[in-house]
């Protein structure tokens, strides 16, 4: 690498962003969706609890906002290190 | 014109079409044998990935599943879709970055070690196969059950059309084709759940369907929870699995499926890593159009069937054998369906008490019955019977490319003839994908004992031995080769062990201990102990690394170089 400081703070900034995201993957399906559904139990959705939705559609949703958001981000941050294609 | 000339048609001209693709898209070099000439749109490659990814196991059988399960049969629902989440982030740009053509070849390259190359090798094909024989035996079940022909004709009907477009198009033929198939599938998955959701909630839109009122003014999970507790069910919404157990299985499921290398090599067909991490993006938002009609589907089933069964409701008389629809008929002669009448009143009992339940329904003709539930007409059937295919077949398509990269890249490029030349390379990954397919029809034919078990085998293979190496080789510059070839046999061997010690030794009967309902460790299960030997697996790597030499610095360069995007645009021609 002939720029290894730039690909540094680029690989951290990555991380940092990796990190944040996987929190919330978590959070929206293993949390709302197993963990946390019981204290979710009094939000009523349609005929059932909150925890019942993010379990079986609310996680999804969440899924595609993150990996689209990620694109977009880890584009912008090729672009301001330089290391784009 | 008849139901059976109808299907004949629409099944014909989807074939047609696949053939015509694979005329169009014939593959002249290994690039595109092996990865479509890393040309492919990443909109198409998602649509493509969604093909290869969807089976016939999330076409026929999750509906079903998910009908039977309810709440905690949404470890498949996350489980299968959150596992893009991680390969966006944690897998697909690095290795499209990388630039070369199969799994195994970064894991051997990465960890410079042969013998690395060969576990992930071993572990692909183990995985691969399971999964191809349920792709093969579902394409016999839909070939029989809708065109009337043996279940051995129409394996070898589906087996001849996969080596039509394979062998001749490789993966540019195998792209171009899931991508016709992804349409097919999808909309004969989407329709009759339109229709289903109208009928009973007035709500096209299925996923919204779910959780809306139907005529009776009742929320239709309030319905089906009032109903199944009536008849001795557990609550359709109550979580019945441990938490611990639910939890794992997810988990297994998620890095099962970044870690599956038929998933994988899909993205290494598109231009640039950026693509890469797009594509990722709309490979689930096409598997999420399925995902998110599949628990609608499964309920309002459910609901259907108890409706059918007790047309006056719970409390009343149920249905009279001689007075049962002609769906029920059609599929009684499947043996999938069963009535039998154990107290002799002529009536169909359906409740929870295995004593006194008298009607049987195999979980796998929800989706494909479901036309015929609600009373479709004849041209819908037809078009299910085509996507059922269209799920199985370009899964199986998916795998056998995995298999043959694997076999002449990985095995005859690499360890036994390195100077082979670009076109007997080519040469010999038809060879190996005409052979992979004449042995996957074969197992289609002659299930072995561990064909059952893709969920706990294909999900546990990768997810304790391939997804931890690939992530650990991009992540850590400390991870040397004795540290991953020890991970990953770790991983593999306690995962192994564990199932085995469940479904018996090399799944032979009578040879378990212990079984899944009273399982060995708390409650996990077989299926859910991949995430298990992941975290075997990482831990080892990393101890075994901390104790032995470091990598070398041409092997950091490596992982630096994949870590950026930069350069990407070179690996196309190499």
């Amino acid at each position: 690498m002939d720029d290894t400081s730039s690909s540094n703070a680029y690989w951290k900034a990555n991380i940092r962003t990796i990190q944040i995201f996987l929190v919330i993957w978590f959070v929206c399906s293993f949390g709302f969706g197993i963990l946390l559904r019981p204290m979710l139990s009094g939000i009523g959705v349609g005929g059932t609890d909150l925890g019942f939705w993010f379990a079986q559609q609310g996680s999804i949703l969440v899924f595609l906002v993150l990996i689209f958001a990620y694109a977009a981000r880890m584009n912008k941050l090729d672009r301001e290190h330089g290391v784009e294609e | 014109m008849d139901q059976f000339t109808l299907n004949l048609l629409v099944v014909g001209a989807t074939f047609a079409l696949y053939i015509g693709i694979a005329i169009w898209a014939r593959a002249g070099s290994t690039a595109e044998f092996y990865a479509a000439g890393r040309g492919v749109h990443p909109v198409m490659n998602g649509m493509a990935t969604g093909a290869d990814w969807m089976s016939a196991a999330s076409f026929i059988s999750m509906a079903g599943i998910i009908a039977f399960g309810g709440f905690n049969t949404s470890a498949y629902l996350m489980g299968w879709t959150g596992g893009y989440v991680l390969l966006a982030m944690l897998l697909a740009p690095y290795l499209r970055k990388f630039g070369k053509f199969t799994v195994p070849e970064f894991i051997g390259d990465r960890f410079y070690s042969q013998t690395a190359r060969t576990v992930a090798v071993v572990c692909l094909i183990i995985a691969s196969v399971t999964y191809v024989i349920g792709q093969m035996t579902g394409v016999g079940v839909a070939f029989s059950r809708f065109l009337e022909v043996s279940n051995e004709t129409g394996l070898f009907i589906g087996a001849a059309i996969v080596f039509m477009y394979a062998v001749v198009g490789g993966m540019k033929g195998i792209t171009y084709t899931q991508v016709a198939q992804y349409v097919v599938l999808i909309v004969a998955y989407t329709i009759p759940a339109i229709f289903i959701s109208l009928e009973l909630t007035g709500n096209p839109i299925p996923g919204l369907g779910l959780f809306s009122q139907t005529q009776s003014g009742q929320p239709l999970l309030t319905e089906l929870n009032g109903l199944l507790v009536d008849l001795g069910f557990s609550n359709y919404t109550e979580q019945t699995d441990t938490t611990l157990n639910m939890f794992l299985f997810t988990l297994s499921l998620m890095i099962g499926t970044a870690g599956l290398p038929h998933v994988i090599v899909r993205f290494f067909t598109v231009p640039s890593v950026a693509d890469a991490r797009v594509s990722a993006g709309w490979a689930l938002v096409f598997i999420a159009l399925l995902y998110l009609t599949a628990p609608a589907v499964g309920a309002m089933a459910r609901l259907n069937l108890i409706n059918t069964v007790y047309p006056q409701g719970v409390a009343e008389a149920p249905l009279a054998y001689e007075a049962r629809p002609d769906w029920v008929k059609n599929w009684e002669q499947t043996g999938l369906l069963k009535f039998d009448d154990k107290n002799g009143d002529g009536l169909i009992q359906y409740v929870a008490d295995d004593a006194a339940n008298e009607f049987t329904v195999n979980r796998d003709i929800i989706t494909l019955a479901n036309p015929e539930i609600a009373n479709l007409p004849g041209w819908v059937i037809a078009l299910v019977a085509a996507g059922g295919l269209a799920a199985a077949l370009s899964t199986a398509a998916g795998l056998l490319m995995a298999i043959s990269s694997a076999v002449s890249h990985d095995l005859i490029k690499s360890q036994i003839n390195p100077s082979i030349s670009e076109k007997g390379e080519l040469l010999s990954a038809r060879i190996a994908m005409a052979v992979a397919i004449a042995v996957a029809t074969w197992l289609g034919l002659n299930p072995p004992g561990f064909a059952a078990q893709t969920v706990a085998l294909a999900f546990g293979l990768a997810a304790s031995s391939i997804f931890p190496a690939l992530m650990m080789g991009i992540f850590s510059k400390r991870i040397n080769n004795t540290g991953a070839v020890a991970g990953m046999l770790s991983g593999l061997i306690v995962t192994l062990i564990y199932i085995f010690l469940h479904k018996g030794w090399f799944f032979v009967a009578g040879t378990a201990s212990f079984s899944d309902a009273d399982p060995l460790l708390l409650s996990v299960k077989s299926t859910s102990f991949g995430a298990v030997g992941a975290l075997i697996n990482f831990v080892v790597a990393f101890v075994v690394s901390g104790m032995t030499k470091e990598t070398p610095q041409e092997i950091q360069d490596l992982v630096e170089s994949i870590r950026v995007p930069k350069g990407a645009g070179a690996a196309v021609d190499h």
